[in-house]
């Protein structure tokens, strides 16, 4: 491994003893010899299994539930309805004050996407579980459903969501996340030219090797212990104690083990029904997505639309820009509301702008929720940018590397959102590129400096 | 429903069961002998983290009855290690990085010590091709490929 000294030579330390030094991972030789215990290698005597019966519909009112057939099923020993979960209706990020409560841990009186959980199934065997799990019959009235962004914004929609009481999130700052930074108008209006363009993505599932699962025992001193893969231990525990009405001090949670995360086991989703049926029942649970269920159940990334506006000079300044996000919530919240106003903020990508504009929705749709994803709310965002960014470059005739130096933030620059840019090193990084990839830029360029006034 | 008894050498042991007819090798070795290195990824013999070794053969435990092991010598990366020295391909894992979450790890050492007991001293092509039923979700394939070779290289010097 190579460190490179040049950069930041009167800020940088050089008595550290880990960066630059390859270190064993502490957890490779439990990976290596089979020995690492992963949520699904706990296994209890008398465990009994947990399979979901799920919506066939994208939206619609449920008329009635039927168990009698299933709980004659043999092997079966508990059916859950929503009338069994003590807290039924939540939301995730409740936790940092971001409401309403607008998810059913099992659905109470509708649906609101193709998979929501309706009924839950605990028996013997998995086998049992599943048989039992068909032989429940839900009197579903269909509803007129939507699954485009525009169309759920247009007046007349189907109203997706209840607790919402529209189909988008209700910010502070109203239906949109809202960053205001100069005069955008203005900056067209002087701008050499305008380019305004659209991007959009499609829900991005993040397929782990080990799907999402736990398995709980209930102790002899009326707590349980839940082995979970989630990537959010503390969230998971305290929205569990939430939705089961239960003290954090009834509830272990173990984990850290997670066999492939990618933010798609940051959802709050196994272990509460899993936690129930343990404690209904008094035998250990294992509640563990098959690999369909990882694919069609477990939140994705949510899709985006990304619309973007740009006033650019023939000289390469960018001076006005107004970018308008739209987030694919799905049918709950999650955590897109986060992912939507991490994109306001993130939307003038690392580019000094002296006037912006930027609108992000966190639109509600009858699709599967979507959620956390590598860098959610800033990497579609990111895609978007970047390739108009060359659009740009092309258009004014100017090499696309040389017109994001012209445009690049350095130390003291104010941002959009108010927040001064501090520790900015795209400069440094874009000075290695293009050395490495061979892509030379005018001397000018590689002697400039992200914290140096004047380089 | 009518038992069946099964029995095999797993990693140098006898072991007997009764299985349910239709119980995968999978099931059995996790849930019921109580090998858990073989993980269960998807069920459906696409993703080979359940990968074992059977008769010399790399094998989808998911997919295979346990019934129809009855008298197979059966292998799984728990076995690998001998009173704990870890085996050359479990060492060099260690050494190139080529575990992440380490959920297909047992799959792929695997699917490495086949190849290698079959051919060892093979290209890069052929790893990637023996490692091909494997799935990294990490996509931390490309130490993985060199943790092989350098257990082929070191096979090589050693033949030599």
């Amino acid at each position: 491994m190579e460190l490179r000294k040049n950069y930041f030579a009167d800020v940088r330390r050089d008595d550290l003893h880990e960066i630059g030094q390859p270190r064993p991972r502490s957890d490779s030789p439990g990976h290596v010899t089979g020995k690492t215990a992963f949520f699904a290698d706990r296994n209890f005597p008398g465990m009994l299994h947990l399979k979901m019966v799920r919506s066939p519909h994208h939206h619609a009112r449920i008329r009635s539930i039927d168990t009698s057939e299933a709980e004659k099923h043999p092997g079966v020993v508990k059916i859950l309805t929503a009338k069994d979960v003590p807290h039924n209706v939540y939301t995730i990020l409740i936790l940092i004050q971001i409401g309403p409560e607008d998810e059913t841990v099992l659905a109470d009186g509708k649906v609101r996407w193709k998979g929501e959980a309706v009924v839950a199934v605990l028996a013997e065997t998995e086998r049992a579980a599943q048989e039992a799990a068909a032989k429940v019959k839900v009197d579903y009235e269909v509803l007129p459903a939507v699954f485009d962004m525009q169309e759920a914004l247009k007046p007349g929609a189907p109203l997706v969501n209840e607790y919402h009481g529209q189909n988008y999130y209700l910010y502070d700052s109203g239906e949109c996340r809202k960053v205001r930074f100069g005069d955008v108008e203005a900056g067209f209006t002087g701008a050499d030219h305008v380019l305004e363009q659209s991007y959009q993505s499609s829900p991005i599932e993040h397929a782990p090797t080990e799907t999402t699962g736990c398995v709980v025992a209930p102790e002899g001193n009326d707590r349980f212990t839940c082995y979970t893969n989630t990537q959010a231990m503390f969230f998971t525990l305290d929205n569990t104690s939430i939705i089961l009405q239960m003290p954090g001090s009834k509830l272990h949670f173990v984990g850290g083990t997670v066999g492939g995360g990618f933010g798609g086991k940051v959802d709050v989703i196994v272990e509460p029904i899993a936690i129930l049926g343990a404690k209904l029942t008094g035998r250990p649970v294992c509640f563990i997505y098959s690999r369909e269920e990882e694919m069609q159940i477990s939140s994705p990334r949510a899709a985006e639309k990304v619309v973007i506006k740009d006033g650019v000079m023939k000289d390469g300044r960018i001076v006005a820009r107004k970018v308008t996000g739209y987030t694919d919530a799905g049918a709950y919240s999650r955590h897109s509301p986060y992912g939507a106003q991490k994109g306001a903020g993130h939307y003038p990508g690392p580019y000094t702008i002296p006037n912006v504009w930027i609108d992000t929705y966190c639109v509600y749709t009858n699709r599967t929720p979507s959620s956390a994803m590598r860098g959610f709310g800033v990497t579609i965002g990111d895609f978007a940018l970047e390739v108009q960014m060359d659009k740009l470059a092309r258009l004014i005739g100017m090499d696309p590397l040389e017109f994001r130096f012209i445009n690049a933030y350095r130390d003291g620059d104010m941002k959009a959102h108010r927040q001064p840019t501090e520790g900015a090193a795209l400069i440094e990084c874009m000075q290695e590129a293009s050395r490495a990839a061979n892509w030379p830029v005018a001397e000018k360029y590689m002697a400039m400096s992200s914290y140096v006034k004047g380089a | 429903m009518a038992k069946v008894p099964v029995q095999f050498t797993l990693n140098g042991s006898e072991k007997a069961e009764f299985v349910d007819s239709g119980t995968t090798l999978l099931h059995a070795l996790r849930d019921k002998i109580g090998d858990t290195s073989p993980k269960g990824g998807c069920h459906q013999g696409s993703c080979g983290a359940c990968s074992v070794i059977i008769d010399g053969e790399l094998r989808l435990s998911c997919l295979t009855l346990a019934e129809t092991c009855d008298g197979a010598v059966i292998s799984t990366t728990s076995g690998l290690s001998d009173s704990g020295v870890l085996h050359p391909l479990q060492r060099a894992f260690l050494d190139t990085f080529a575990t992440q979450c380490g959920f297909c790890t047992p799959g792929m050492i695997m699917a490495a010590k086949v190849l290698l007991d079959h051919t060892p001293n093979p290209s890069r092509d052929e790893v990637v091709e023996a490692l091909s039923g494997n799935i990294c979700r990490c996509t931390g394939y490309e130490p993985i490929i060199q943790a092989v070779l350098t257990v082929a290289r070191s096979n090589s010097q050693n033949a030599a």
